[in-house]
């Protein structure tokens, strides 16, 4: 379990991490989100024991990282931000590098090995200088190295930052079968990713937590959560649509012509809304009801 | 331990991936060449030894150390890497130490390849080989000092040409802190136990003796001392930087 205590990091007058709080525990996949300088990575380095607090600490099973760092450092694997690599080595050797340094075992480190090579796909590339890799290929080694010793904890800084969209699902499908009782920390900017691969949202701006909870409770805080939009055949009088109980707001799309309804917070309103078309036989082409829409509240949170 | 070999043959291999070794050998050997040969009269003093071979070491090292050590630090807080190496599980002391004898070892092969010249030398004369031994080794301890001053400032940046030259810099107060030029600055104000103070710093006079194969107990100390100091230094600063 990673226990967090009021960590805060200062680089002269800055604050880029400040005051933060949290617990993470095994099945937790924790997607870190927040704008850029929000002070993600520099969470994570303190949680990798690379950056030591300015103050408060990060406690892995009850034990401070800034005194047990190398006994700590052991259950954790770690991709940090931009995949960084010594290029001048082939992907094989860096592996190989690696689980040396991580004290694996002639048989752990085979095994290991050819383990990875298997998930992440890296056949083809075994041979090659990493600086002669493509970004995505770079990224896939360093998701690699993190995984070899088959960590208790695993902290990805932006796993998925320049790969294609192929790649990208390829590395969520990963993510997600490794992460079995295991501690998953991924920062990112990419909003559907958190849907996609987490099961708890943290949202920071500015060094401080704005939001911790599941996916679904961040889509609640949207103004489009259960809205219902609805596309007419032709104009009709909607004037009445505002009046349907627990309707709050009403917009219209000017050019699509589209009308969003928004319920008040807490209510259902796609029933009430059906039998207010019904009864007054409303054109309706299309209706829908939307499940929130995440980018909104990132802007709402984080502003 | 093992970390130390797993981190040391990583660096030492990275030497010669990239011409950097091979570039810094072939310069050695050239100048070591044209110093022993042209500059230091090696013909006309008709004597079977070495001396002229040994006393431009330090004047070689001032320069081409720095250029060895510069990347070792900077290279990886520039790359990145630093990241990487200082989230597995080693500690900076493991670090720092496969790094320096990574390096070392390259300064080693750089001087066994000098072999012509012994060579040369024993076919024309027949010098006393332990003297020659005794400079070599003495010769390889001091390129160690120069080595760990360079790693330390290596350390404090990650531009490496900012590294070289603060390495030069720092290597040069402790090759000429013994010569007349600075002692006569020193002279007319300071203490004479200051003066001898700065003087049994340099690098010049605890290899002087040692180039003429003397191996005395207290310049070996005093080689081993400095690199202890800077390394542990380095250390410093490399600690130092994770908390800023
Ligand atoms: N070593 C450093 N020195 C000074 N400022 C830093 C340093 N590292 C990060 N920062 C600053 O701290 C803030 C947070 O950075 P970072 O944690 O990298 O953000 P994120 O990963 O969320 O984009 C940024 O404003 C960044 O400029
Ligand atoms: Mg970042």
């Amino acid at each position: 379990m990673i226990s967090v205590k009021n960590l805060c990091k200062s680089f002269g007058n800055f604050v880029a991490v400040n005051d933060l709080s949290f617990d993470v525990n095994p099945g937790d996949i924790v997607g870190f989100l927040g704008p850029n300088g929000a002070g993600k990575s520099t969470t994570m380095k303190m949680l990798t024991g690379f950056l030591t607090p300015t103050s408060g600490h990060v406690r892995i099973d009850g034990r401070r990282v800034s005194k047990n760092t190398t006994q700590l450092q052991k259950l954790i694997g770690y991709l940090p931000e931009g995949a960084p690599a010594y290029d001048e080595m082939t992907v094989y050797q860096f592996l190989h590098f690696i689980a040396d340094v991580r004290g694996m075992t002639k048989k752990e480190k085979m095994a290991g090995l050819s383990q990875v090579i298997d998930q992440i796909e890296l056949h083809d590339v075994l041979d090659q200088p990493i600086e002669t890799l493509s970004k995505g290929f770079k990224r896939r080694v360093g998701l690699a190295q993190a995984i070899i010793h088959n960590p208790q904890i695993l902290i990805l800084d932006e796993p998925t930052d320049g790969l294609d969209p192929n790649q990208k699902q390829h590395v969520r499908n990963l993510i997600t079968s490794l992460s079995k009782d295991k501690i998953v920390v991924i920062s990112t900017h990419i909003l559907e990713e958190v849907s996609a691969v987490c099961n708890r949202v943290m949202i920071i701006a500015a060094g401080s937590k704005r939001f911790d909870g599941t996916p679904l409770e961040l889509q609640q805080q949207s103004r489009y959560y259960q809205s219902v939009t609805i596309k007419f055949s032709y104009a009709a009088d909607i004037t009445g649509l505002l009046e349907i109980d627990g309707v709050d707001d009403m917009k219209v799309n000017k050019h699509t012509g589209e009308v969003t309804l928004f319920p008040a917070k807490g209510q259902f309103i796609l029933g009430p809304v059906t039998e207010y078309i019904h009864h007054y036989k409303l054109p309706v082409d299309r209706l829908h009801v939307d499940q929130g829409r995440l980018d909104d509240v990132f802007m709402q949170i984080t502003s | 331990m093992n970390a130390i070999f797993f981190i040391a043959r990583r660096e030492f291999a990275a030497f010669f991936a990239t011409p950097i070794a091979y570039v810094f050998i072939a310069i050695f050997l050239i100048l070591s060449g044209i110093f022993t040969f042209f500059v230091g009269d090696f013909y006309e003093r008709s004597q079977a030894d070495l001396t002229p071979f040994f006393n431009y070491h330090p004047w070689l090292y001032l320069f081409l150390v720095p250029a060895i050590a510069m990347r070792s630090w900077a290279e990886e807080r520039r790359s990145g890497t630093i990241e990487l190496l200082m989230t597995l599980p080693v500690t900076s002391v493991q670090v720092t130490l496969g790094k320096f004898f990574a390096a070392w070892l390259v300064l080693l092969l750089a001087l066994l390849l000098t072999f012509p010249i012994w060579w040369t030398v024993n076919y024309l004369g027949e010098p006393d080989n332990g003297i020659i031994l005794a400079a070599y080794t003495g010769s390889w301890l001091m390129a160690g000092a120069f080595l760990a001053i360079s790693m330390c400032m290596s350390a404090l940046t990650k531009n490496q040409v900012i590294a070289f030259v603060l390495a030069i810099l720092v290597c040069f107060l402790f090759v000429v802190s013994g010569s007349g030029i600075v002692l006569d600055a020193f002279e007319k104000w300071a203490a004479p136990g200051v003066l001898d103070t700065i003087a049994s710093f340099s690098f010049l006079n605890h290899f002087d003796t040692m180039a003429k194969g003397v191996l005395a107990l207290n310049d070996i100390l005093f080689f081993m001392v400095v690199i202890g100091i800077w390394l542990y230094a380095g250390l410093l600063i490399i600690e130092q930087k994770k908390a800023v």
